[in-house]
């Protein structure tokens, strides 16, 4: 079980890394998903699987460590919320790119043809 | 309870703005006074850390290991005092006018959460509370930069934020990895169980992934190419903020786990920080020349001084180590200044390009000599702060035999030298362009670069006092049994479990 959390998340990571390569916004955000599904799987397998034995105790004759360990599921739950609220973020950010510049393509967004003001204006 | 009002204080702030009336005057007073409340308890409790040593909180009193903890030892309470003083200088800085649109958007509450980000950061005692801090400071600041709509500045906006999640999934892989061995997130008892269940292969693949994590955060090379290109598009207080704390933060970090977890001076990955901040010198600084933007020129100087500061974690010599404190105490202060100097010329001209700046001395000597000063401590001119600190660094260096590393510092303080003697002369001294009309500049706008103006200068004639602080900081990080007595108890020093 753990060699195949192992190879999903290298499979993720892999596929992640490659996307954040590429020019588009959108790729470089699916590809930010990936990555963080990726590290969520990692801390799964890193931290064991244990099959069939939910840390509810009920029996507290059994020893302590027969039961699976909820605190790298607790961690996946904190990193899965914090990862949507970021990945929301950067899709609106990217939305309002494409807004302003009709294009998803770095190398298009980039090429501002004048340097624009800063949006400075300061009025009290 | 004193060690978790850095925290309160400013979430407190940011939800009474939220429900305020959108009067600007009224918000800004507000998180004005969040500011000083975040400084007012930075004091105290760097006094009490002084006398009374590392404090420790378990909220709700869940013991050690098993609760959240927030620790400060007079190196989180020395940078949490920074937090404070930048913060009351960034929303001082509101008072000179915020654009409207960005105000009603929720400007305010933004640099207030930014700042309960930053704190959190430096008082939590959990690996993975670091990582939500992070989180918090990272949306406070995407936000912060995104609120904008000129493609450089989304752009700019897009760099940062892919390149900073990255960081963040960096960190996050390290963590798992530790959790799967270490079974702890608890930086005291990771200090304990870690050194036991290490093994050469694991060390390698953990240091190498906290240093990308900490090293992208803090720009060092070659992990820093975000932050030049960011830096300079969002409003000057804005990007003040970013360029004084967010870059520590990750300096911290570095400091913090390294000296935890990897608590043997002789392993490979301090030479290879060694070499990484020595690169970083002179590749930020050499960057600077030739640059043609205020702000960019700053922004490579940002990234070549944070070498200075991460040298100390490699020389894990007391010396260094504090050196490194000092460096960081009075780079917070200065790089602060000057990117809120930036503002005054786009208040005044709309723009940081050097070659529409200049005549300012003429017209405003006292304005020019208000920011020379921190320029040229940024440059190390003696006897200011900038001086002091890098004296230190140098002298720890000297100290440790690495006198080709010595030589690159002297020579990158040269560079930056005639970098913002470059910068003095171009904005302020020479003849201002034609066509240059020149607003006048109000108090309101200079205050908060008096302020911390100031504070540099009381840092330079209280320097003595202050690197003892930093010596002694940089003993408490050296020797992490202190903190791990501090957070888990007296028994905890007996052999781990």
């Amino acid at each position: 079980m753990e060699l195949l959390l192992a190879v999903i998340a290298g499979v993720l990571y892999a596929t992640g890394l490659y996307l954040m390569l590429r020019r588009r916004l959108a790729q470089l955000i699916v590809g930010l998903g990936l990555l963080s599904n990726g590290s969520n799987v990692l801390i799964l397998a890193a931290a064991g699987v244990t099959r069939g034995s939910p840390p509810i105790v009920t029996d507290t004759t059994v020893a302590a460590d027969q039961f699976a360990d909820p605190v790298p599921q607790a961690l996946i739950l904190t990193a899965i919320v914090i990862g949507f609220g970021v990945l929301a973020f950067s899709l609106v950010l990217a939305h309002r790119v494409h807004q302003s510049v009709d294009s998803d393509d770095i190398d298009v967004i980039r090429s501002d043809p004048a340097p624009a003001p800063s949006d400075e204006t300061d009025r009290a | 309870m004193l060690l978790a009002l850095p925290i309160l204080v400013p979430l407190a702030t940011a939800i009474a703005l939220q429900l305020l009336p959108h009067r600007p005057r009224l918000l800004r007073s507000v998180a004005f006074a969040g500011a000083l409340g975040i400084l007012a308890a930075a004091i105290s409790l760097l006094a009490r850390v002084e006398a009374g040593g590392i404090q420790v909180l378990q909220v709700a009193s869940w013991p050690a290991p098993f609760g959240i903890t927030l620790v400060a030892d007079l190196f989180s309470a020395l940078l949490l005092l920074m937090v404070g003083i930048i913060g009351v200088a960034i929303t001082g800085a509101s008072f000179a006018g915020v654009d409207p649109r960005r105000e009603a958007l929720g400007y305010h509450p933004l640099i207030l959460v930014l700042l309960m980000g930053v704190s959190g950061a430096f008082l939590t005692g959990d690996i993975f509370n670091l990582y939500v801090w992070y989180e918090v400071m990272l949306i406070a600041s995407f936000v912060l930069m995104a609120l904008h709509r000129t493609r450089a500045q989304l752009h700019a906006a897009f760099t940062y934020v892919g390149l900073n999640l990255l960081a963040s999934a960096f960190l996050l892989t390290a963590i798992g990895l530790l959790y799967g061995q270490a079974g702890t997130l608890n930086f005291a008892d990771l200090a304990r169980a870690w050194p036991e269940r290490r093994t050469p292969a694991l060390d390698a693949v953990l240091s190498m992934l906290f240093l990308t994590a900490f090293g992208i955060k803090a720009g060092l090379f070659p992990l820093f190419f975000w932050l030049p290109a960011s830096y300079h598009t969002p409003p000057a207080a804005v990007s003040a903020l970013l360029a004084g704390l967010l870059t520590k933060v990750g300096v911290y970090s570095m400091i913090r786990v390294f000296t935890l977890l990897f608590p043997d001076p002789g392993a490979g990955v301090y030479a290879l920080i060694l070499v990484l901040s020595a690169t970083t010198m002179v590749v930020g600084l050499v960057g600077a020349i030739g640059q043609r933007d205020f702000r960019r020129v700053l922004s490579f100087n940002l990234v070549g001084h944070i070498g200075f500061t991460t040298v100390g974690l490699a020389l894990w010599t007391p010396a260094g180590m504090a050196a490194s404190v000092l460096y960081l105490l009075h780079h917070m202060l200065v790089i602060t200044s000057l990117f809120l100097v930036s503002g005054l010329f786009l208040r005044q001209r709309r723009t940081t390009d050097l070659r529409a700046l200049g005549g300012v001395y003429q017209k405003q000597p006292v304005v020019a000599c208000l920011a020379m000063i921190p320029l040229f401590s940024l440059a190390g001119v003696p006897p200011l702060s900038g001086f002091i600190a890098k004296l230190a660094v140098i002298g720890a260096v000297l100290d440790t035999g690495h006198y080709w590393l010595a030589a690159v510092a002297l020579v990158v303080s040269l560079l930056t030298v005639v970098s913002m003697a470059r910068l003095w002369d171009e904005s302020f001294w020479k003849p201002a362009p034609a066509d240059s009309s020149q607003a006048p500049l109000g108090a309101a706008i200079l205050t908060p670069i008096a302020w911390l103006v100031a504070l540099t200068l009381g840092l330079t004639a209280a320097a003595g006092p202050v690197y003892t602080l930093s010596r002694r900081a940089a003993e408490q990080l050296l020797d992490p049994r202190g903190y791990v007595r501090s957070v888990l108890g007296e028994e905890a020093n007996r052999v781990a479990r």
